[in-house]
């Protein structure tokens, strides 16, 4: 179970970078989010996996999960959401204000390759 | 406790200064001078203990752990700094009511000259390295505001600009030398520190924390080669001159040399770097102010140069030498500050400050000119005043000295030579001024200024003809105080007297005036001389300076930085495969012990969807609409995993914000190209890959070697106490409103800011609004479906219903503020998808910045209100009440805390939402 869970977020964290390294907004915003997904599964992975055991009290019992990585990650995806709400917002104003929707609010002069002979 | 508020009555003063501007002028002025008034007025009731030698002393806890006070001394050097700054400031406050104009802002000026009373102040009474240095850098910016006070003239940005680069130059060298001094003693105690003046000057860092602390004096100070701001520094307004080059910022440096004698001094090195440096200043700023025509310029360089020979005075470092140092600080804050004040009163009645315009004004202003005649006599070392004794002293120091070896007696020479200098610029100034002919080409008539505007230059007058009389009577005994406490031990036998026979200091102080008389009697030939070498303008060298750092700067950036995000990103990627890779070689097993669980069918198809939804969004990244869809898979499998692997109050989150953040992106779709081009090369493409897939290999490889290890935690404590202390079994919630309450509340503090700074930048956004899809389709016409709104407007009360359900049980159950918050949000958009924005805006009256806000005000004032009961920040308080019918009940303030992070956390969605939203419907009319 360990290794699928690893997978997982090996696979995530791979997909995520790939996006982000890509020249057009829209594909860094949902390299973006992958990139969130990976951080938040990476960090609830630091309370180790526990099955039936969800940190409620009177409930089931224990071994409970470990509450503080759940806690911690909690709050990161509602800011996660946040911080992607703002880079959104942020990439469309910078289309409305530079007229493209290339990272740096311009498309970069391409070296022009040997003309074939 | 008087100690702490002689400090902080000035900083109050700056509000009252402020506060008063309304009222005019008057009492403008007389709401600044209280403050500073009783600070001084305290500062003498401490007089009295401090010649019987008590203990003044004050500390506050600050930093204990990193030896950080609030900590405060008094002793005799820091109560005469401190009697310059108060009284001259006091004068100055009185003297700039007259001389500013209608239209300068006074109650700005007013605050900016009690905040840097306040930073002077801290510098003389601080009795920690580490304050010490923040009130010393707070005198930098402090002046910076006061010389750049007329900001509509270039020259006052420029000389502010020039002063802050050099002093704050010097404020970073200051503080690399504390903290050197810190290290080596082991303590910023400034008593500590004095008293291990062996312990520093072993020590090997010792010639690299005297030059350090050196460079912080010396720009302070202007010494040369420094000396070049405090000239440009005239363009600030004449009051703030007189306090500023007169007794307090430029004799900062020479406080903290006096201060540190004891500790630096006693060296060869010492000796060297200080006395030769202050023997360059006091030359160069004698020589030099005698050929400029500015009032003011003169008295910037005269001002340069008795900096030099105090400096020189303490550079000699002898135990007279010391006395003398400390008596020509109080004779040349008196003299020159009335000076200045003189020079601002000419400027003032007669327009011009150029002394080849202004002469003959004695016949206009006689009282003023008698005034500034016997302070610019005490300048040139006139017996009976004032800078004749300190003068004397400073003559007979030169000839006491012989570390020159051989050359020993050029010092006496050239002191005597400067002293010629002097007296031949002070002649300038009384002759040119006040006689030699008829004003030239001046604006107005001159005339007398307004009474009270002569009295803080009638008072330093005075002063300055006290001490030159009666010097026992008037100066001896706080001299010899602030003597004993610079040199750390009893002050020698000194006989500040008038007159102590025939001797060599008397026939140097002759020759001198002499010279002096003579020097400007020829001083046709001198200036002949001296137009002969090009004038350089130090304004244009140091812009051209800057210039050029910001140039090679900018390049340095280019090399960093071409403006390529990608790029950028490439190197982080690279630096996190060049943190994270060798640290994982290093780790022998990837697998640890811990017994692993065993993966069944289910979790394997998870995986399986998981990886291949990620995948597929990366492989349909340019066809966005289905990358988007592919996304929402993965952020499903997420929640999932969650909710598989115990952690439900993370699923049903991860589930609510999946929704929210798919609308986002479809919305933003909206505005954004629907396909992209192919752009990348495929050596691009294979370079991202591979490298994107080393980083994920790598974080995965970390994962999993987490995963199989176990490790110590706190999750016991957390288990243990959820209950007990507070009151909830809902582990995770108990910990986001109670254990970890302020974390939380930062992070809701994060989200509001978020929003409304998404709120501003969709705020005039003007944005292309597509009229059909990618292949050209228009949009449907349908664009509110009724199934849609039947369905929605059905279940918005039931949403709300659990909302508020999931918001009361989260303390014991999963669910809580963030979660109901999620959900009351997304059925509140699904309300805005089905009836537009315009429907809803209309029904719901809902501002959601407010909401924002009163959700941020209930969460702090629930925190704050156990300050109420006596208890720390955010600790909260529940009981069980039984409810007829409901049953047990429980109440507890967490709840309440909650309730703050629903509201923000409604506000914020919604706020980001139906305004991005809103977009979609403006400038389009329905059909």
């Amino acid at each position: 179970m360990e290794l699928l869970y690893a997978l997982c977020v090996g696979a995530l964290t791979t997909c995520g970078f790939f996006l982000v390294l890509r020249s057009r907004t829209f594909a860094v915003v949902l390299g973006l989010t992958l990139l969130s997904y990976a951080v938040n599964l990476f960090l609830f992975a630091s309370g180790r996996l526990t099955i039936d055991g969800a940190p409620i009290l009177g409930q089931g019992g224990a071994p409970y999960a470990d509450p503080l990585p759940q806690a911690l990650v909690l709050t990161a995806i509602v800011i996660g959401f946040a911080m992607t709400a703002f880079v959104v917002i942020l990439a469309m104003r910078g289309r409305a204000d530079t007229g493209t929707d290339h990272v740096d609010g311009r498309i970069p002069e391409r070296r022009e390759p040997p003309a074939a002979k | 406790m008087s100690l702490v508020w002689i400090a902080l009555l000035p900083l109050l003063g700056t509000f009252l200064a402020l506060a008063g501007d309304r009222y005019g002028r008057n009492v403008c002025a007389a709401a600044t001078a209280v403050l500073p008034g009783i600070a001084l007025l305290l500062l003498l009731a401490l007089f009295p203990a401090l010649f019987r030698d008590e203990e003044l002393r004050v500390s506050l806890q600050w930093i204990p752990a990193l030896d950080l006070a609030f900590a405060l001394r008094l002793d005799g050097l820091a109560a005469l700094f401190a009697l310059m700054i108060l009284g001259i400031g006091l004068l100055v406050i009185l003297y700039a009511r007259y001389y500013l104009s209608d239209s300068d802002p006074m109650g700005r000026f007013y605050a900016y000259l009690l905040l840097f009373m306040t930073a002077m102040l801290g510098i003389v009474l601080s009795n920690n390295l580490i304050q010490l240095w923040m009130f010393w850098e707070l005198t930098s910016i402090s002046s910076f505001l006061l010389i750049s006070f007329w900001s509509h003239k270039t020259e006052a940005r420029l000389g502010a600009r020039m002063a802050l680069t050099i002093t704050g130059f010097g404020g970073l060298a200051l503080l690399a030398g504390l903290l050197l001094i810190g290290q080596v003693v082991g303590s910023f105690d400034l008593d500590r520190v004095l008293s291990s003046g062996d312990l520093i000057r072993d020590s090997g860092w010792y010639p690299v924390i005297l030059v350090l602390v050196l460079l912080g004096a010396f720009t302070k100070s202007a010494q040369f080669p420094f000396h070049f701001w405090l000239p440009q520094a005239m363009a600030a307004p004449t009051p703030v001159s007189a306090y500023l080059h007169s007794a307090t910022m430029v004799k900062a440096g020479i406080f903290l040399m006096a201060r540190f004698l004891p500790v630096l001094a006693g060296t060869d090195l010492w000796f060297l770097l200080v006395s030769l440096t202050g023997l360059a200043t006091l030359l160069l700023g004698a020589y030099i102010a005698l050929f400029k025509h500015d009032l003011k310029g003169l008295l910037a360089y005269s001002t340069i140069s008795h900096l030099g020979l105090i400096t020189l005075l303490l550079g000699l470092d002898t135990r007279l030498a010391a006395v003398a140092a400390i008596f020509h600080i109080i004779n040349h804050a008196t003299f020159k500050a009335s000076l200045f004040m003189a020079a601002g009163i000419i400027d003032h009645e007669s327009g011009s400050r150029d002394m080849r315009q202004l002469n003959g004004l004695w016949k206009y202003m006689p009282y003023t000119a008698t005034l500034a005649m016997v302070a610019a006599s005490a300048m040139a070392g006139v017996p009976l005043l004032n800078g004749f004794l300190s003068k004397e002293m400073f003559f007979s120091e030169t000839l006491d000295q012989s570390t020159l070896g051989a050359l020993s007696w050029l010092v006496p020479v050239l002191a005597t030579t400067a002293g010629a200098f002097a007296v031949a610029y002070s002649l300038r100034f009384i002759h040119d001024v006040f006689f030699n002919g008829e004003p030239v080409g001046l604006s107005r008539t001159p005339h007398e200024p307004p009474r009270y505007m002569k009295l803080p230059v009638e008072i330093l007058v005075g002063l300055c003809l006290l001490v030159g009389i009666f010097p026992d009577y008037v100066v001896t005994d706080l001299l010899l105080k602030a003597a004993s406490a610079t040199l750390q031990g009893p002050p020698p036998e000194v006989n500040v007297a008038l007159w102590h026979g025939f001797n060599l200091p008397l026939l140097m102080s002759v020759l001198a005036l002499a010279g002096g008389v003579a020097i400007y009697y020829n001083r046709k030939l001198l200036f002949q001389f001296q137009s002969q070498f090009p004038d350089p303008d130090p304004k244009l060298i140091f812009e051209e300076g800057v210039q050029r750092l910001i140039t090679f700067c900018s390049r340095i950036m280019q090399l960093l930085d071409r403006g390529s995000l990608q790029r950028q990103l490439l190197l982080l990627l690279l630096l996190i495969l060049v943190f994270l890779g060798p640290p994982m070689m290093k780790l022998h097993q990837t697998s640890g012990g811990r017994e692993l669980l065993e993966p069944d069918g289910l979790a394997q198809v998870g995986a399986v969807l998981l990886i291949v939804a990620a995948l597929a969004t990366v492989y349909w990244h340019r066809v966005r609409l289905v990358a988007l869809l592919m996304l929402s898979v993965v952020g499903l499998v997420v929640s999932l995993i969650f909710a598989r692997f115990s952690a439900p109050d993370l699923a049903l989150t991860q589930l609510s914000v999946e929704v929210v953040t798919v609308l986002l992106l479809l919305l933003a779709l909206f505005f954004l190209p629907q396909r992209a081009a192919k752009e990348s090369s495929p050596h691009r493409v294979a370079r991202d890959l591979g490298l994107s897939a080393l980083v994920g290999g790598l974080v995965g490889t970390l994962c999993y070697a987490i995963l199989t290890r176990s490790g110590s935690s706190i999750a016991g404590f957390f288990i243990d106490n959820s209950v007990p202390g507070g009151g909830g079994t809902n582990v995770v919630n108990v910990i986001l409103v109670d254990f970890r309450g302020f974390d939380t509340f930062g992070e809701i503090s994060v989200l509001a800011i978020a929003a409304l700074g998404i709120f501003k930048l969709i705020d005039q956004m003007k944005l292309y609004l597509p009229t059909s899809d990618d292949s050209g389709r228009p949009w449907s016409r349908d664009r509110y479906p009724v199934i849609l709104a039947v369905i929605s407007q059905l279940l918005l009360p039931m949403a709300l219903l659990v909302s508020a359900y999931i918001l009361l049980r989260g303390h014991n159950l999963p669910g809580g503020g963030f979660i109901a918050g999620l959900i009351t949000a997304v059925a509140l958009i699904q309300q805005y998808v089905a009836f537009g924005e315009a429907h809803i805006r209309e029904r719901l009256r809902l501002n959601y910045q407010w909401l924002i806000a009163c959700g941020l005000m209930l969460a702090l004032l629930t925190g704050a209100g156990s300050w109420l009961v006596g208890r720390p920040f955010l600790t909260s308080w529940f009981d069980h009440f039984h409810w007829p019918l409901v049953g047990e009940f429980e109440l507890a303030s967490a709840m309440l805390f909650d309730i703050g992070v629903y509201l923000t956390v409604v506000g914020a969605i919604l706020l980001i939402l139906a305004n991005l939203g809103k977009l979609t419907t403006t400038g389009r009319h329905d059909g």
